[in-house]
C-alpha cells in the first residue's frame, strides 16, 4: 500500500517512488514548474439540448493539489469532470488542460490523465492482469514497461493473487482498487476521480482516502467531486461549490467554514412540528443565524456549549440537543438554502 | 375430467410467452414468417427453375420437393433456438421461471408450459407457411394439411430434449455451438434440399438418426398424398424423441427450479 | 502509434480463450457448399453461364465465400458490437484514454476483416480441393470477400449505433436473408423479370458475388472495378457515420 520511505539518496518520498512506481522525483512534480495553472476553465458550459448542467464556470488548479467540486446530485459536478477529461465537449466557455485546449486536443490531453469514474468499467471480458495490460496499451505503452508497472499496481491494488481471475467474481471494493490502479498506469498528471469512495464501505473509504494521500505526497494532482463533506474536508487542499449548474463559492475547506458559518452548530431536534416553531421564536435572540429544517433547528454559535445552556435556560426542551462542530454541510445549507443530500 | 385440469397450470405459462411475444413481436415477425417464406420463394421457384431444366426429382418439380421438406426444417429450427436461449433467460439472465414458480406453478408446468408453447408458435408458423405453399403451387395433395401436425411434431421432439439440456447449463457458450455444428448440419443434409439418395452411403445409414429427417419424410408424404408403412416409423421415432425429452426435461427443470 | 490497433489487440486477447467458436463460423459456408453445391448440384448437374457451361458447384462455390464474409462480418458488427456498447460497456473505458470513436469503429471493422481473411482463405482453398477452382484469378477473390466486408461492416456499424434494444435485431435479418437468398448466389439473374433483375444490380452483395465469381471462373471483366468501388464507398460512408455517432453515444 502507499506509504512513505527513503528512497536511495535518503530523501523521504512516498513508497511508490521507491518502488519505481512513480518517477524518481520527490514531490513535486513531472514537468517543469511554468506559470499558469494545470487546469484553467473560464466561463465553462455544458448543455444537453435545453438542459443546461453547467452554467457558465471558471475556476483553476494548481499542480500538486487536491482539488475538489463538492455539490449534491445533479450540480453539474460530473458533467464539469468529464469536460476536463475530455470525454465530452465543452457547449461554451475555454478550457485549458496541461497547457493544451480541451476542445482540440483531447487525445493527446487524455494521454497524461488517469480516470477514475464513478461506476467501475471494467473490461469483463478479460482478467484483471489483462484489464491493465490492455489498458496500458491504448496508451501506447510498450509491452516490457507495461508489463513491469501492471505487476506493482497489481501489488498496490493487493490483487496480485487474483492477476489470471476474471473480473465479474471480484466484489465491489476489489473492482474500485482494480479501477483506480488502472487509472495509473499512464503514470498521469492529473488523476480525476468521480465520487470515488460512493457506495463503499467505512472501511474501504477510509484505506480509499489513504491512497489518495500518498498519490497527493509524490507530487499526482487529484481532482475529486464527491457529495460527501466529510470527503471535501478531509482530502481537498482547496473545493469550490457548486449548484445548479453554478459555483457558489470557493476556497479550502477552512475557509469556507469561516466565511459563511460559525465554528460551532447547536441542533435541536423535536418530534412535533408546533414545539418546533414554538422554539423558533425563543431562540431567535440567541443566535445569529438560525436554519429551520425539516425536523430540526440549527444554530449558529462561536461557543456550542453555552449557546446550549442559554437555550435550555430559555426554556425550550427539544426531543434530542447535540452540539458539534459546524461542517461544509453547513457552509452548503448557508448558501444554497439545501442539504447536500437533497 | 383429468386432461383440461393437467393442462390449466401450464396454460398460465403459455399466456405468459404469449404475452411477452405480443409486446415483442416486431423482433421475430421476420425471421419467424417472412424469413422461411422468402426461402421457399427463392429454393422453390429460383432454384426450382434450375433443378427442373436439369435432371429434376423424379417427377416431381423441385417447388413440391423442397416446400414440405422447408416447412419441417423451418419449424424445427425456429423451435431449438426458441428453447435455448430463452431457457437461459428464464434460469439464469432474467429468472423468469424462479419468479414462476414463486407462485403455486411447479417446475413441471413451468416446462409443460413451454412445450405446449412450442406446439402453438409452431403451428402458427405452420398455417402460414402451408397456405403459401399451396398458393404457390408446392402442395399437390388435400392430404397436406397433415403435414402441419407432422412438422410440429417434429419440432417439439427437437424442443423438448434441447429445452430439458438448455436447463442444465449456467452459460449459453455451448448454444452457438449447438445451433452451429448441430442444427445446421442437419438442416442442410437431412433431405430438404435433395434427396438423401444423393448423399454418400455412409451417411445415408446416418440420416435416420436425425429427427429433421423423419419430420420431412412425414410431410412430404403429406404433401404428395403418398401413404406407406415407413410412416408408422417416422411418427414412433418422433414419439419416442418426445416422450424422452419431456421426461428428462421434468427432471432437469426440477433440479434447475425446485426448492 | 496506430490507436484502431489497440482495440484489434484487445480482441485477440477475447478470442483467445473461445477458439471453438472462432473455428465453428467457418464450418456454415462449407456445409452449405456440399449440401447446395453438391447435394443441390447433383440435381442441376450444369447450367448456361455467360456462354460456358459450369458445373452448379462450381457456379454456386464463390457466391458462398462472399456470403461467408458478409455474415461473419455482420454478425460481429450487429449483435457482437451491440452487447459491447449498451451491456458489456467496453468502450466506456476505452474513451478515457488517447482513443475516440473513430478509433473504435476502424479498430472493430480491422478486427473483423482479419477473421474474414482467414476464413476466406480456408474457404478458397477447400474450394480448390473441391476441384472447383481453375483459374490464377480466382486469388482475387479474396480482396472481393475484404471488400465486401468492409462494406456491411462499415455500413453495419453505423446502423448498430442506431439500435435501441435487441428488438431491432430482426432488421439486420431483414437486410442479410434477402440478399443471401436472391443476390445470384443460388440461381443466375436471367430467372428474373426484367426490373427484378435490375433491383438485384444494385444490392451489395450481388456487387461481390458477381465480381468473385467472374474471378474465380476465370472470366474477369473491369466491370469488377465498379463493383469493388461501390463496396468501398459503402464502407468508407459507414464508418464516418459509425465513428460520429460513437462519439455522440460515448461522449455526448
Amino acid at each position: 500500500m502507499f506509504g512513505v520511505t527513503r528512497n536511495a539518496a535518503g530523501v523521504l518520498v512516498g513508497e511508490s517512488v521507491a518502488s519505481g512506481l512513480m518517477p524518481e522525483q520527490p514531490s513535486p512534480l513531472r514537468a517543469p514548474a511554468g506559470g499558469g495553472a494545470l487546469i484553467e476553465a473560464r466561463d465553462l458550459r455544458k448543455s444537453f439540448g435545453d438542459f443546461v448542467a453547467v452554467d457558465g464556470i471558471s475556476f483553476s488548479i494548481e499542480r500538486g493539489e487536491v482539488f475538489g467540486f463538492l455539490g449534491p446530485n445533479g450540480a453539474g459536478k460530473t458533467s464539469t469532470m468529464r469536460m476536463v477529461a475530455c470525454a465530452s465537449p465543452p457547449t461554451g466557455g475555454v478550457l485549458r488542460v496541461l497547457d493544451m485546449d480541451a476542445a482540440t486536443e483531447g487525445p493527446a490531453i487524455r494521454a497524461r490523465l488517469g480516470v477514475v469514474p464513478q461506476e467501475d468499467n471494467l473490461d469483463t471480458e478479460l482478467s484483471v492482469l489483462d484489464n491493465l495490460l490492455v489498458y496500458g496499451r491504448y496508451f501506447g505503452l510498450e509491452r516490457g514497461l507495461l508489463r513491469r508497472r501492471a505487476e506493482e499496481l497489481l501489488a498496490f491494488a493487493q490483487l496480485t493473487d487474483r492477476a489470471r481471475d476474471r473480473v465479474d467474481p471480484l466484489s465491489g471494493g476489489m473492482k474500485r482498487r482494480l479501477t483506480i490502479a488502472r487509472a495509473l498506469i499512464n503514470q498521469p498528471d492529473v488523476v480525476l476521480l468521480d465520487e470515488p469512495t460512493t457506495g463503499l464501505d467505512p472501511q474501504a473509504r477510509h484505506a480509499l482516502w489513504e491512497r489518495l494521500y500518498a498519490l497527493k505526497r509524490d507530487g499526482v494532482t487529484l481532482v475529486i467531486t464527491t457529495h460527501y463533506m466529510d470527503e471535501a474536508e478531509q482530502l481537498c487542499d482547496r473545493l469550490v461549490v457548486m449548484d445548479g449548474g453554478c459555483i457558489v463559492d470557493e476556497g479550502s475547506p477552512r475557509q469556507l467554514i469561516e466565511r459563511h458559518v460559525r465554528r460551532e452548530v447547536v441542533e435541536l431536534r423535536f418530534l412535533v412540528e408546533a414545539d418546533k416553531a414554538a422554539a423558533a421564536v425563543l431562540v431567535e435572540s440567541l443566535s445569529d443565524h438560525v436554519e429551520v429544517l425539516a425536523d430540526r433547528l440549527l444554530l449558529a454559535a462561536d461557543d456550542g456549549d453555552a449557546t446550549a445552556a442559554a437555550v435550555h435556560a430559555a426554556g425550550v426542551r427539544a426531543d434530542a440537543v447535540l452540539v458539534r462542530r459546524a461542517s461544509l454541510e453547513d457552509v452548503f445549507l448557508r448558501l444554497t438554502g439545501r442539504t447536500l443530500e437533497d | 375430467m383429468a386432461a383440461p385440469a393437467a393442462l390449466a397450470a401450464p396454460m398460465r405459462v403459455v399466456e405468459h410467452e404469449w404475452l411477452m411475444t405480443r409486446r415483442l413481436w416486431q423482433g421475430v415477425v421476420f425471421s419467424m414468417f417472412v424469413s422461411p417464406l422468402l426461402m421457399l420463394g427463392a429454393m422453390g421457384l429460383g432454384l426450382g427453375g434450375l433443378v427442373d431444366d436439369g435432371a429434376g426429382v423424379g417427377g416431381t418439380s423441385y417447388l413440391e420437393f423442397v416446400a414440405p421438406g422447408l416447412l419441417a426444417a423451418t419449424l424445427v429450427q425456429a423451435a431449438v433456438a426458441d428453447s435455448l436461449w430463452p431457457i437461459m433467460a428464464g434460469t439464469t439472465w432474467l429468472r423468469t421461471f424462479h419468479a414462476m414458480v414463486a407462485t403455486p406453478l411447479r417446475p413441471r408446468d413451468v416446462q409443460r408450459g413451454l412445450v405446449l408453447w412450442q406446439v402453438m408458435r409452431s403451428s402458427a408458423i405452420a398455417s402460414v407457411f402451408l397456405v403459401v405453399a399451396a398458393v404457390l403451387g408446392g402442395i399437390s395433395s388435400p392430404w397436406g394439411v397433415l403435414a402441419l401436425p407432422a412438422a410440429v411434431l417434429g419440432a417439439v421432439a427437437c424442443a423438448a430434449p434441447v429445452a430439458a439440456f438448455a436447463a442444465t447449463r449456467e452459460t449459453d457458450v455451448s448454444f452457438s455451438l449447438l445451433m452451429r455444428l448441430g442444427v445446421t448440419p442437419v438442416f442442410f443434409f437431412s433431405g430438404v434440399f435433395f434427396p438423401v439418395g444423393e448423399l454418400p452411403d455412409a451417411l445415408e445409414r446416418l440420416i435416420v438418426l436425425s429427427p429433421l429427417f423423419h419430420a420431412v419424410e412425414l410431410c412430404r408424404a403429406a404433401a404428395s398424398g403418398t401413404a406407406s408403412v415407413a410412416l408408422v416409423g417416422h411418427v414412433a421415432v418422433l414419439g419416442a424423441l418426445l416422450v424422452a425429452g419431456l421426461r428428462w426435461g421434468e427432471r432437469t427443470f426440477e433440479r434447475r427450479l425446485g426448492v | 502509434m496506430w490507436r484502431p490497433g489497440r482495440l484489434v489487440e484487445r480482441n485477440a486477447l477475447v478470442a483467445r480463450r473461445s477458439p471453438a467458436l472462432f473455428l465453428a463460423g467457418f464450418a456454415e459456408p462449407v456445409l452449405l457448399l456440399l449440401s447446395i453445391g453438391f447435394g443441390v448440384g447433383g440435381l442441376v448437374e450444369e447450367l448456361e453461364h455467360r456462354g460456358s457451361t459450369v458445373p452448379y458447384a462450381e457456379f454456386v462455390a464463390p457466391g458462398l465465400l462472399v456470403v461467408a464474409a458478409m455474415t461473419a462480418t455482420a454478425m460481429d458488427v450487429s449483435f457482437t458490437f451491440f452487447i459491447k456498447l449498451k451491456y458489456l460497456k467496453t468502450y466506456d473505458a476505452v474513451m478515457a484514454t488517447p482513443l475516440g470513436g473513430r478509433d473504435v469503429a476502424v479498430g472493430e471493422l480491422t478486427w473483423s476483416l482479419l477473421r474474414i481473411a482467414v476464413y476466406s482463405t480456408a474457404f478458397l482453398l477447400t474450394m480448390v480441393a473441391f476441384g472447383l477452382v481453375h483459374s490464377w484469378w480466382a486469388l482475387g477473390a479474396l480482396p472481393v470477400a475484404l471488400a465486401v466486408s468492409f462494406a456491411f461492416g462499415g455500413a453495419g456499424l453505423a446502423a448498430t449505433t442506431y439500435m435501441r434494444s435487441w428488438v431491432d435485431f430482426d432488421k439486420v435479418w431483414l437486410v442479410l436473408i434477402p440478399q443471401f437468398l436472391f443476390s445470384g448466389v443460388f440461381f443466375p439473374l436471367d430467372r428474373y423479370p426484367g426490373w427484378a433483375a435490375t433491383i438485384v444490380r444494385c444490392l451489395p452483395l450481388h456487387q461481390g458475388v458477381e465480381a468473385a465469381r467472374q474471378l474465380v471462373l476465370g472470366q474477369p471483366t473491369w466491370a469488377i472495378l465498379g463493383h469493388v468501388a461501390y463496396l468501398a464507398i459503402m464502407g468508407a460512408v459507414g464508418l464516418r457515420i459509425a465513428s460520429r455517432r460513437i462519439d455522440r453515444l460515448l461522449a455526448p
